[in-house]
């Protein structure tokens, strides 16, 4: 092929069309007006978008059964326009998508869509996560009840969990990740969730504002004894056994390490 | 020859794939869907890369870009090469990502000095990261851009010249290429220099009517078609049996379908094999 006009400077080129991709309406600079023009520039148009808008649906697949097919694309399209993926693998994208959803004006009268799009988001999330294996019973009952006070319980790799104060968003995401026909009435009272990958498969389970407390503690580090008074201040009631059982039959942890100056004087020898 | 042509490798066929015997098959996989930390996919490419020779096929490493290729996408991408030991690494000449945004489409540049000289040097970058030599494909093209300085069939060849980088010839995306610039495929691909081809691919396209136009679609949502068919049957004659697969990422078949287009491409390759021995 002759040239037939003089060159554009690759990042001017680049800039110029990827701003004519987001902004059809927008007046394109010289470089590329000759190619906006031609109908075959929508090709990029679509595909672009439609990478964006099937990737979202895909992430967040009980948001869009709950609004429809529709409806989620449409919202999906406005939020990639300005949002576009920041990394290449796309199974990741949609990161600040529940936070785009809080502030959507059209979804003002689903106040709860924004934390359904966060359960979504865990799940993608525990899908993704480095495998660690799952710490189990065994290891819990060969540290001593002394030592286990004063242990660190590390949540696993893949786990995720939230409580939800203001509506009942795990029975929500859960009817619709399920694909449920479940229609029963439910209670609108507060709820958590809490997402594990033991194996391959990712679990979900309902889990108390006091098994939230407990886990962000232990999140950061904090020792049993101590991630224990934090949920039993957001719980009075608590009773901590069946609790610390059903964290770890879901496999809420991956790690328990004990202080060194706690192991037995035969072992730190 | 021991591999001969290869399939295009979908998460609903994970379980047929893992156990077909077919003679000289192998799979591609698009790298991005297993740039993960860990779980189930992982798992799931490992076990088939057990019993199949598995190629890593990127579409956005964005090594047309004026930027070097991000690092931790390339450190990811050497991560997953490292655990699966692909039989070839491949990107497109093309560029997606641009100022921290990626745009999910391979898109078009004009091919001009600067151009050839920053994706040379983006080819050797990855090429080191990866501790690998890489095949680069031909892009399929929409659009008639009048800076090009180059053609694109020198341009390759010059890439792979200066970067010791190999070709991925793609069949189907030089025939939508011709249909929609308007210029002959066959002659195209007879110019092809085929020493540097690694791979070729085939797929189908589509018509979209929604521009109106005798517009076709790189849409990889339909069965090869017959020009296809007979292009890569010409392109074997000239350059000899080279790894050829079946692309398919939309309206997916029974696996039974794609292997019987599977087949015929190796019944071409094994074909052209007899012919020179």
């Amino acid at each position: 092929m002759n040239t037939v006009a003089s060159p554009v400077a690759l990042a001017r080129f680049q800039d110029a069309f990827s701003r004519a991709l987001l902004a059809p309406d927008a007046a394109p600079d010289e470089a590329i007006a000759g190619l906006v023009v031609q109908p075959a520039f929508a090709v990029y148009r679509n595909t672009v978008m439609k990478g964006c808008i099937d990737a979202l649906q895909a992430n967040f697949p009980s948001v869009a059964r709950l609004v429809g097919e529709e409806w989620f694309r449409a919202a999906a399209s406005v939020h990639a326009a300005t949002a576009l993926p920041t990394e290449a693998s796309l199974l990741r994208y949609g990161d600040t998508f529940p936070g785009f959803l809080a502030g959507f004006a059209p979804a003002a009268e689903l106040p709860y869509l924004a934390d359904v799009a966060r359960l979504d988001r865990f799940w993608t999330e525990a899908h993704a996560a480095a495998d660690e294996e799952v710490l189990d019973l065994a290891a819990i009952a060969a540290v001593g009840p002394d030592q286990l006070a004063d242990a660190t319980l590390h949540p696993h790799a893949a786990a995720r969990w939230a409580w939800f104060a203001d509506a009942p968003i795990y029975t929500i995401w859960r009817r619709n990740r399920e694909q449920s026909d479940d229609a029963s009435e439910f209670e609108w009272r507060g709820e958590g969730a809490l997402l594990t990958r033991p194996g391959d498969a990712v679990r979900w389970t309902a889990l108390s504002a006091a098994g939230c407390r407990f886990l962000d503690a232990c999140a950061k580090g904090e020792p049993v004894a101590t991630a224990l008074d934090a949920a039993l201040e957001t719980d009075a009631g608590l009773n901590p056994l069946p609790l610390l059982s059903a964290l770890l039959e879901t496999g809420a942890f991956g790690r328990l390490t004990v202080p060194p100056h706690e192991l037995p004087e035969r072992i730190s020898r | 020859m021991d591999l001969t042509a290869g399939l295009g490798l979908k998460p609903e066929h994970y379980e047929q794939a893992e156990a077909c015997p077919a003679a000289g098959l192998w799979f591609e996989v698009h790298s991005e869907n297993y740039l993960v930390d860990g779980g189930p996919r992982l798992r799931w490419l490992s076990a088939i890369r057990e019993s199949h020779a598995i190629s890593l096929h990127g579409v956005a490493l964005s090594l047309a870009a004026d930027a070097p290729p991000d690092a931790a996408h390339l450190r990811r991408l050497a991560a997953l090469a490292d655990r699966i030991e692909p039989a070839l690494v491949s990107e497109h000449l093309a560029w997606s990502t641009w100022r921290g945004a990626y745009h999910p489409d391979l898109l078009p540049f004009p091919r001009t000095g600067e151009a050839l000289a920053r994706i040379c040097s983006n080819i050797s970058i990855a090429q080191d990261s990866l501790r690998r030599r890489i095949a680069i494909e031909n892009p399929s093209h929409y659009l008639r851009i009048d800076t090009h300085e180059w053609g694109e069939i020198d341009f390759l060849a010059e890439i792979a010249r200066r970067t010791g980088c190999g070709l991925l010839l793609d069949v189907n995306n030089v025939f939508v290429s011709a249909a929609n610039l308007g210029f002959s495929a066959a002659d195209y691909l007879d110019a092809f220099p085929g020493a540097p081809v690694l791979e070729i691919h085939l797929a189908g396209h589509s018509r979209d009517a929604a521009l109106g136009e005798r517009l076709l679609i790189d849409s990889h949502d339909a069965p090869v078609c017959a020009e296809v068919w007979a292009l890569h049957e010409r392109l074997v004659r000239r350059i000899g049996a080279r790894p050829t697969l079946i692309e398919r990422d939309d309206k997916l078949p029974a696996f039974e379908t794609l292997l019987a287009e599977r087949d015929r491409a190796h019944a071409v390759l094994a074909g052209s094999e007899a012919i020179a021995a």
